[in-house]
């Protein structure tokens, strides 16, 4: 059989080209920090998920012998005031952060993807509109704004979630306006629009791809936020009630018992840093992994 | 430049409006009658309806916004359910408390963040640039509230050098009211000093590739005359503004060291007023604070166009 393909030097071959997406990855891999910082989200994300397996104690049994004991080998992080293990409600609590976390960005990108796409896309009064509205939004400081939604929509951890992810939407909505501002007036987009796509297919299928990794980042970003948004609700009584463990009210309870039991704060703020510091880290490795502009 | 402030103060108009409406709107989250949640053990229809009235919740909720606009525009914030004073005058005794709060936070923040990104941008690539990029992600990562658990624990319980909790009026007593506020304005300033150092840096690195930096340094001037002297002076302009910026990380920030340190200012009245169901303080302290950073917006807004002659023709 004769081999037909063209091999015309300095033209690479299609399978040769590197496509944007695993360059990425390539650069990513190579930035020790954001790796350290995937690993040990993925280490909270698998103790967060086999929470029970890991420990053999309940988060919420209570026991009056065992009243902030210091740590030892039956209890490596100690007890708290409740004679509760420290390390189990460590454990457990990972899960109503991550959980916080990941669902407020959720509703925050559900939300302000779409709005920000549509004003940056449409333009014209509905774009001032959304642009004031966001304006007035980000007017108010974020935790002070999701700390007054938590109070009027009642303390729980459900409704924390909502009020961190109104709090945080005006961002999206922003992030998203501005990318597609300057994604529009691409090449592809303008034959997109003169083979006669619908404005929406437009939007979804031409534009949409393309901000994603802005979008990426920035939610990576997000999560570090909301989970220093949660902790800190939690921490004031407006996020997960007790007696169900979360790393904020384990520091508000830590907080009376400093002078005999300062286990009881240290381990769920080291936490919190941690698993901050982890998205924080990843979240510079993808700006930096994904961005056009850094050489490889 | 009256022009460009003309334009601005105009564009603030529908801000202002829409976070009026936000600030309103809280008022109708609130799950059930407000009116007799506002009338709290008091069970009496008679008082309920009296209520109702008092704070027009009877009227439709337009006419309520128009209201509350109208006093929110004549200076009057409402009345504190709980101790029935006026918001106005709630706001004016606490707000001193944390401007010292936030004023010590931003010098701190100055101090550790721009001195950090100064010497991680002329040391780049060296250890020194790594400890302060780490002292940076240190800062953007901690939780205030554990760290201020953590000084207490150790500068309070450990080592006893200062007071857990508590406030003193620097009119009374300077010494004690600043051993009694360096701890939370460290905890308000370190996640600061990070963003300012991650500027710094970087407008640093910018200026000292420039044509005129490179210049000053063929004519023979000293390192630190190029660095302090022509350097500095171009790349903090765009940090001291962004600085200004970082208003509403000291006041979210603020709301969780004050309840920690006990310091009763602007930030703990709003968490004081949470938890007593004070809806109009929650509602005035949120109107207040979003007013004061888009002020602070405009200033620096307008700061940032005087110091910057090239931008002021445009």
């Amino acid at each position: 059989m004769v081999d037909t393909t063209l091999n015309v030097p300095g033209i690479k071959r299609a399978e040769s080209i590197e496509t944007p997406a695993r360059r990425a990855l390539r650069r990513l891999v190579r930035r020790k920090g954001a790796l350290l910082g995937l690993a040990i989200i993925v280490l909270f994300v698998a103790l967060a998920i086999f929470a029970p397996l890991v420990t053999p104690f309940d988060p919420t049994a209570q026991s009056w012998t065992a009243v902030r004991k210091a740590p030892s080998l039956a209890h490596w992080f100690g007890t708290d005031d409740l004679g509760r293990d420290v390390l189990t409600r460590v454990i457990f609590g990972t899960r109503a952060s991550l959980a916080a976390g990941v669902v407020s960005v959720g509703i925050a990108m559900a939300v302000g993807v779409p709005l920000g796409l549509a004003s940056g896309y449409l333009g014209g009064w509905f774009d001032v509109l959304i642009g004031r509205i966001t304006d007035a939004m980000l007017a108010c400081p974020y935790l002070i704004l999701a700390i007054a939604l938590a109070a009027f929509l009642g303390p729980s951890l459900g409704n924390a979630m909502i009020a961190i992810g109104v709090a945080t939407t005006p961002i999206y909505v922003r992030l998203t306006r501005g990318q597609v501002l300057s994604v529009k007036v691409e090449d592809y987009v303008e034959a997109a629009r003169a083979v006669g796509n619908p404005r929406w297919r437009i939007a979804i299928v031409h534009i949409l791809p393309n901000i994603l990794p802005s979008l990426l980042v920035q939610a990576t970003l997000s999560i570090a936020a909301a989970i220093i948004a949660e902790a800190s609700l939690s921490f004031l009584g407006l996020g997960q009630q007790p007696p169900a463990p979360s790393w904020g009210s384990m520091l508000n309870s830590a907080q009376r018992f400093l002078i005999n039991a300062p286990w009881m704060a240290i381990w769920p703020g080291l936490a919190i840093f941690l698993t901050v510091l982890s998205f924080n880290l990843l979240g510079d490795g993808l700006r930096d992994a994904l961005d056009p502009r850094q050489r490889s | 430049m009256l022009n460009f402030i003309a334009r601005r103060l105009l564009q603030l108009i529908p801000t202002l409006f829409f976070v009026s409406v936000l600030i309103f709107s809280l008022q109708q989250l609130l799950p059930g009658d407000p009116a007799t949640i506002m009338a709290g053990e008091e069970r009496d229809p008679q008082v309920i309806a009296q209520i109702r009235a008092q704070y027009r919740l009877d009227q439709p909720i337009p006419v309520q916004y128009v209201y509350w606009v109208k006093g929110v525009l004549s200076g009057d914030l409402g009345e504190s359910m709980r101790i029935h004073v006026p918001v106005r005058d709630l706001v004016l005794q606490k707000l001193p408390v944390t401007m010292q709060l936030a004023g010590m936070a931003i010098v701190i923040a100055l101090v550790i963040g721009v001195g950090a990104g100064i010497v991680s941008a002329v040391k780049k690539d060296s250890i020194w640039d790594y400890a302060a990029n780490a002292l940076a992600l240190w800062g953007i990562s901690t939780p205030n509230f554990w760290l201020g658990i953590m000084l207490i624990f150790l500068f309070s319980v450990k080592l006893e050098w200062l007071p857990a909790s508590g406030y003193v009026p620097l009119t009374e007593d300077w010494k004690a009211s600043l051993a009694a506020t360096i701890m939370p304005a460290f905890v308000l300033g370190n996640s600061i000093a990070a963003v300012l150092m991650r500027h710094t840096r970087s407008a640093m690195l910018q200026v000292l590739e420039s044509d005129y930096v490179r210049t000053a340094r063929a004519k023979g001037l000293s390192e630190r005359t190029v660095i302090f002297k022509h350097a500095m002076r171009n790349a903090l302009t765009p940090v001291i503004t962004l600085g200004a910026l970082e208003l509403g990380t000291l006041l979210s920030g603020a709301v969780l060291t004050e309840q920690i340190f006990t310091i009763p200012g602007f930030g703990k009245l709003i968490v004081d007023s949470v938890f007593n169901r004070d809806y109009a303080v929650v509602q005035g302290v949120v109107l207040v604070t979003a007013t004061m950073y888009i002020t602070l917006n405009l200033l620096a807004d307008v700061a940032y166009v005087l110091v910057n002659p090239r931008l002021r023709g445009s």
